[in-house]
């Protein structure tokens, strides 16, 4: 059990590739701690430079109490699981399992209990004597992280242990994993570029894009207060709405306006964006915070759409709509029935705006 | 599979099929057949009333004794296994650790090197002899199995390195990476991890290092002279051709038994080892 602590780290390869940029977190003890972004955003680098992996061009990288930089990865005391699980193919599941406890020198009788215990864990006692080759993908999954706990170390590392497995698998999987991490409380970090698995496992979640951190925080507040355009589009599923807006100031309100489109900002947001008259601004909104206009909407909130396009889901309607010269993905009642190109007078929940600099993409 | 009409299969699949193996089994054939054709039936001229040259009625093991007894065969047969083995031996571990060093290591002039190792692969031996034959007379090994243990490496180890870095390349990163962190250090990850994957790409290696070593005929012609420490090919070729009388039977006796260890070596190797060790990643 440990924190681990990530202090101004920058990774350069080949002196002109920056990978990682002046990353800067603090991962507390028993946190489950998620690095999510698209593919070459520096999370794996940066899990590969906690790991050591990598070697780090400037800054420092704690365990526990101990500056880590220039120890190997055996002396870190960290466990990690591969995307491709890295399985020893000539070793038994068992032997898989057993190898990391007899490089560090555990007597026999400890080395197999502590592989049947994690072999117990992980449903896989049955499979103790099989070869990695003859595993499924989920076996393999749990054999290599079979290999990881029998360990008991400080802090657990996984680069998209899930992303090889198919759709069913890996929700199971993913549910596994949240309950493993509960049952165990070591410190986590996890790689993903999927913000579905970001959302569900982590206790926080750091967004990273281009080697920078775009915003660290629990799931809830990236998903309700995203720091800027990348993380709102990033984080949610189907992606927030972005509308590039001029923001006029008329009858003591600020308004928000493109070709189709006038919404009058609310209070907070109008407050924030005081000064701004005239100026270049996105709306963002999400599709779950759009419905079908009733009676009691406010006009200001407003607009007419002429839909696209109809995902009828089952549990909801997601509508591809156009409103001037932008998209907007609405995600409505189930029960209600439509058809392509009609327009249909929808409205914007006001609390759940958000408003993002247009040179920046800072929320404003 | 071609598809289409039944005539199509036969103009390119069938028929190139079996003009191939009938190219390359021929030879094999023809070796076999002489061995044991008695030597009235080898020397019969072509246009004589029952010249038969691919069948006999007669098959003798004269040839076969002949060698035995009137040569030193059996001996070339043990000279050319030890200076085989050896060399190959040798070729193999040099080869293996270069080529992981080559693959793994990144060190500077890495990629160069490799290049540069291959290139020496590619000297034809025609030309390196004359140097080496310099270099095996001041060592004072000319005449014994060394200057040949010592030379076949020249070619053997440059051909190793290189086949085993490709083979070291396709070796998934992570199974070495996951080993150090579970807390072995490079040269344990590559004892208990690496080398055992490794196995299929090592047995090809010194099936072909032991191949080339064994046909290997310029430098054991140059650097072997007295009829005891020569090898087959040398053996066979010198004292069974004689001015401008090829002793056939012999030969072709000689030429068939010294194929046999290396066909067995392969058959052997390729049947139990070198079948897919795969399952440690998602393939």
């Amino acid at each position: 059990m440990a924190l681990v602590s990530i202090r101004s780290v920058n990774k350069v390869y080949d002196g002109n590739v920056h990978a990682v940029k002046d990353v800067s977190l603090e991962i507390r003890d028993k946190e489950f701690m998620v690095f999510v972004g698209p593919s070459g955003c520096g999370k794996t680098t940066t899990l590969r430079m906690v790991a050591g992996l990598e070697s780090i061009t400037s800054g420092d990288i704690v365990i526990g109490d101990t500056v880590v930089n220039q120890l190997p990865p055996m002396d870190r005391d960290i466990a990690m699981v591969f995307q491709n699980y890295a399985l020893y193919p000539h070793m038994s599941v068992f032997h898989n399992m057993a190898f990391g406890l007899k490089m560090r020198k555990f007597e026999k009788p400890e080395i197999d209990k502590r592989v049947r215990d994690a072999a117990a864990i992980l449903g896989i006692e049955t499979l103790l004597d099989r070869k990695p080759r003859q595993l499924s993908g989920g076996q393999r999954q749990r054999v290599a992280l079979g290999r990881a706990i029998v360990r008991h170390p400080q802090v657990f590392l996984f680069d998209e242990p899930l992303s090889n497995l198919d759709a069913k698998l890996r929700v199971q999987m993913r549910v596994e994993l949240k309950k493993l991490h509960e049952r165990l409380g070591t410190t986590a970090i996890y790689v993903t570029h999927d913000q579905v698995e970001a959302m569900t496992l982590g206790d926080r979640v750091v967004v990273m894009k281009d080697g920078i951190v775009q915003q660290v925080g629990e799931p809830l507040e990236l998903y309700n207060t995203p720091a800027n355009k990348f993380v709102a589009g990033f984080i949610g599923s189907p992606a927030m709405n972005f509308a590039d807006v001029t923001l006029a100031e008329s009858g003591g309100r600020l308004w928000a306006e493109a070709q189709g489109l006038r919404i009058g900002l609310p209070d907070p947001i109008a407050r924030r964006a005081n000064g701004r008259n005239g100026a270049h601004a996105t709306l963002g909104i999400r599709p779950e915070d759009i419905h079908l206009a009733s009676p009691t909407d406010a006009d200001d909130l407003c607009f007419e759409a002429e839909v696209e396009v109809i995902e009828q889901l089952g549990s909801e309607i997601v509508l591809d709509t156009r409103v001037g010269r932008s998209a907007f993905v609405a995600s409505v009642d189930p029960s209600l029935r439509m058809k392509v190109h009609d327009r249909l007078k929808l409205a914007m929940n006001p609390a759940r705006l958000h408003l993002f600099d247009a040179g920046s993409e800072a929320a404003i | 599979m071609i598809e289409g009409a039944v005539w199509r299969k036969w103009v390119f699949y069938n028929i190139p099929l079996i003009l191939f193996v009938f190219v390359l089994l021929f030879p094999f054939y023809w070796m076999i057949i002489t061995t044991f054709r008695p030597d009235g039936e080898l020397y019969r001229p072509w246009n004589a009333a029952n010249y038969q040259p691919f069948w006999t009625n007669n098959p003798t093991l004269d040839h076969v004794l002949y060698l035995f007894e009137e040569t030193s065969f059996g001996r070339w047969m043990l000279n050319t296994m030890f200076i085989a083995a050896v060399s190959t031996v040798i070729s193999l571990i040099c080869g293996v650790f270069a080529g992981y060093a080559l693959a793994r290591l990144n060190f500077p002039f890495a990629g160069g090197l490799g290049t540069v190792i291959f290139v020496t692969y590619l000297v034809p031996q025609t030309l390196l002899f004359i140097p080496l034959a310099e270099i095996i007379r001041n060592f004072q090994l000319g005449d014994t199995p060394w200057a040949l243990i010592l030379t076949y490496p020249t070619f053997l180890i440059p051909f190793c390195t290189w086949l085993m870095m490709g083979y070291f390349k396709a070796i998934p990163k992570e199974l070495e990476e996951c080993a150090r962190i579970d807390g072995a250090s490079r040269w344990k990850a590559m004892v208990y991890i690496i080398l055992p994957v490794a196995v299929p790409g090592i047995l090809s290696a010194g099936i072909f290092a032991f191949t080339l070593s064994w046909n290997e005929f310029i430098y054991a012609l140059v650097f072997l002279s007295s009829p005891d420490q020569k090898t087959v090919p040398v053996g066979v070729t010198s004292e069974l051709i004689r001015g401008d009388v090829f002793f056939w039977g012999p030969l072709m006796a000689g030429a068939l038994l010294g194929s046999i260890p290396v066909a067995i070596v392969y058959s052997f190797f390729v049947e139990h080892y070198v079948s897919g060790l795969t399952g440690s990643v998602k393939g």
